[in-house]
C-alpha cells in the first residue's frame, strides 16, 4: 500500500493573514489526489481556506537523539526573551 | 394553473429521488471503502446529495400542500411512487461502477443546475446556486479516479470499460423529454433534459480521452424510472433506506 499511496503531510490555512499549518497525513497515489483526500479528511468541518500537500518523503526531520544538543543550550539563555523591557502603557497590549 | 403545480411537483419530485437513490447508494460505501481517505470522502459526497434532496422534498411538500412533510416523502412512499431514474439506484459494484455512475450523475446535474441558476423559480434559483458548487466538486473527484483506473493497470482498466459496457445505457434516460418537462421548460422553470446532451458530452469527453475509454455511440437502455417502473435492486435499497421510519413510525432524533 504505501509503495502505490504514499503518505502525505497536510497543512491548512484556516484564515487569511495566518500562515498554513500542518494537521496530519495522509495515504494518496499522487498530488491531485492527495489533495482531494485533504479537503474530505481535514475540512469537513470548515477549517480551510487553503491546503498544500507535501510528500512526506520530502521533508528532512531533526534527529529526536540529538534533542538535546539541539534545544537545551537554548534554556540558559532568558535574555533573548523580551521581557526585560518596561513597556509604556500608552503603547497598550503588545 | 393547477396543471402547471402538478407540472412543477413532478418536476422536483424527480429530482429529489435522484438526489435521495444516489445519496443513499454513496452512503452504503460508508466503512468500506478501499482505504480511510475514501470512507470520508465518500459519505462527504451522499452527504452533498442528501442535503440536496432535502431542500427539494422541502419544496416538494410544500408544492403538495397536504401536510406530508421532507420525511413522509423520503421514507413513506412505496416504490412505484419513486420517479428517480433507473441509473442512480443502480448498485454499486466496483469502485469503477460506482465512480462511473457518480461522473454520469454529475456531469449530467452540473448542466441541469447551470441551466436551473436563471430559473423563473426562486426555490429552484437558490437549490442550484447551493447545489453547483458541491457537484462541481463530485465530477473533480469522480473523474481523478475513472481516468486513474482507466489508465491504469490491466486489470483496473478492463474493469472501468466493464463499467462504461454496463453503465453507460442508462444515460439516455437522463435526457428524456415528457409532458412534465416541457412544460416546466416552457415555464422557464427548468431545462429541457434533452437540450443538455452537448454539455454532458463535453464534460465527459476529455474525461473519457484522458482514461484512454471510448464513449459508446449509444445511450439506448432501461428506461421508466420516471414513471416509477424500477429494476429489481431498487425494493432491495428501499428496504434498508426506509427500515426506520417504517419500524418506528415518526422516530426523529
Amino acid at each position: 500500500m504505501s509503495k502505490e499511496t504514499p503518505l502525505w503531510e497536510v497543512f491548512i490555512r484556516p484564515r487569511n493573514g495566518l500562515s498554513h499549518k500542518h494537521c496530519g497525513s495522509l495515504h494518496a497515489a499522487d498530488a491531485e489526489l492527495a489533495l482531494q483526500a485533504a479537503r474530505d479528511v481535514y475540512t469537513r468541518r470548515g477549517e480551510g481556506t487553503s491546503i498544500w500537500v507535501v510528500p512526506s518523503s520530502a521533508i528532512t526531520a531533526s534527529d529526536p537523539s540529538q534533542k538535546d544538543e539541539n534545544f537545551e543550550p537554548t534554556a540558559s539563555k532568558i535574555y533573548r526573551h523580551p521581557t526585560f523591557y518596561d513597556i509604556p502603557e500608552d503603547v497598550g497590549h503588545m | 394553473m393547477t396543471d402547471m403545480n402538478e407540472a412543477r411537483l413532478a418536476l422536483v419530485l424527480r429530482l429529489a429521488d435522484d438526489h435521495l437513490i444516489l445519496g443513499h447508494r454513496v452512503s452504503e460505501w460508508c466503512g468500506h471503502a478501499p482505504m480511510l481517505e475514501e470512507d470520508l470522502a465518500m459519505p462527504n459526497m451522499a452527504l452533498d446529495l442528501i442535503g440536496q434532496a432535502r431542500s427539494l422534498y422541502q419544496y416538494a411538500a410544500e408544492l403538495e400542500g397536504k401536510g406530508r412533510s421532507e420525511d413522509d416523502l423520503a421514507y413513506m412512499r412505496r416504490e412505484r411512487e419513486y420517479r428517480n431514474c433507473l441509473l442512480v439506484e443502480r448498485p454499486n459494484g466496483d469502485f469503477a461502477h460506482t465512480m462511473l455512475r457518480q461522473l454520469y450523475f454529475a456531469a449530467f446535474m452540473e448542466a441541469y443546475w447551470t441551466e436551473c441558476l436563471t430559473s423563473s423559480d426562486e426555490t429552484i434559483r437558490a437549490i442550484a446556486a447551493k447545489a453547483i458548487k458541491e457537484v462541481a466538486y463530485h465530477i473533480r473527484h469522480a473523474s481523478e479516479w475513472v481516468v486513474r483506473l482507466g489508465d491504469g493497470t490491466e486489470e483496473s482498466a478492463s474493469r472501468m470499460a466493464a463499467a462504461v459496457e454496463a453503465l453507460h445505457r442508462y444515460t439516455g434516460e437522463l435526457f428524456q423529454s415528457d409532458a412534465v418537462t416541457d412544460a416546466m421548460a416552457q415555464a422557464g422553470v427548468a431545462p429541457d433534459p434533452a437540450s443538455l446532451k452537448p454539455a454532458f458530452e463535453q464534460t465527459i469527453g476529455p474525461i473519457f480521452a484522458a482514461a484512454g475509454l471510448a464513449v459508446p455511440e449509444s445511450d439506448v437502455g432501461p428506461r421508466g424510472g420516471r414513471s416509477g417502473i424500477h429494476g429489481e435492486e431498487m425494493g432491495h435499497l428501499l428496504a434498508e433506506l426506509q427500515y426506520m421510519q417504517r419500524t418506528y413510525p415518526g422516530a426523529t432524533w
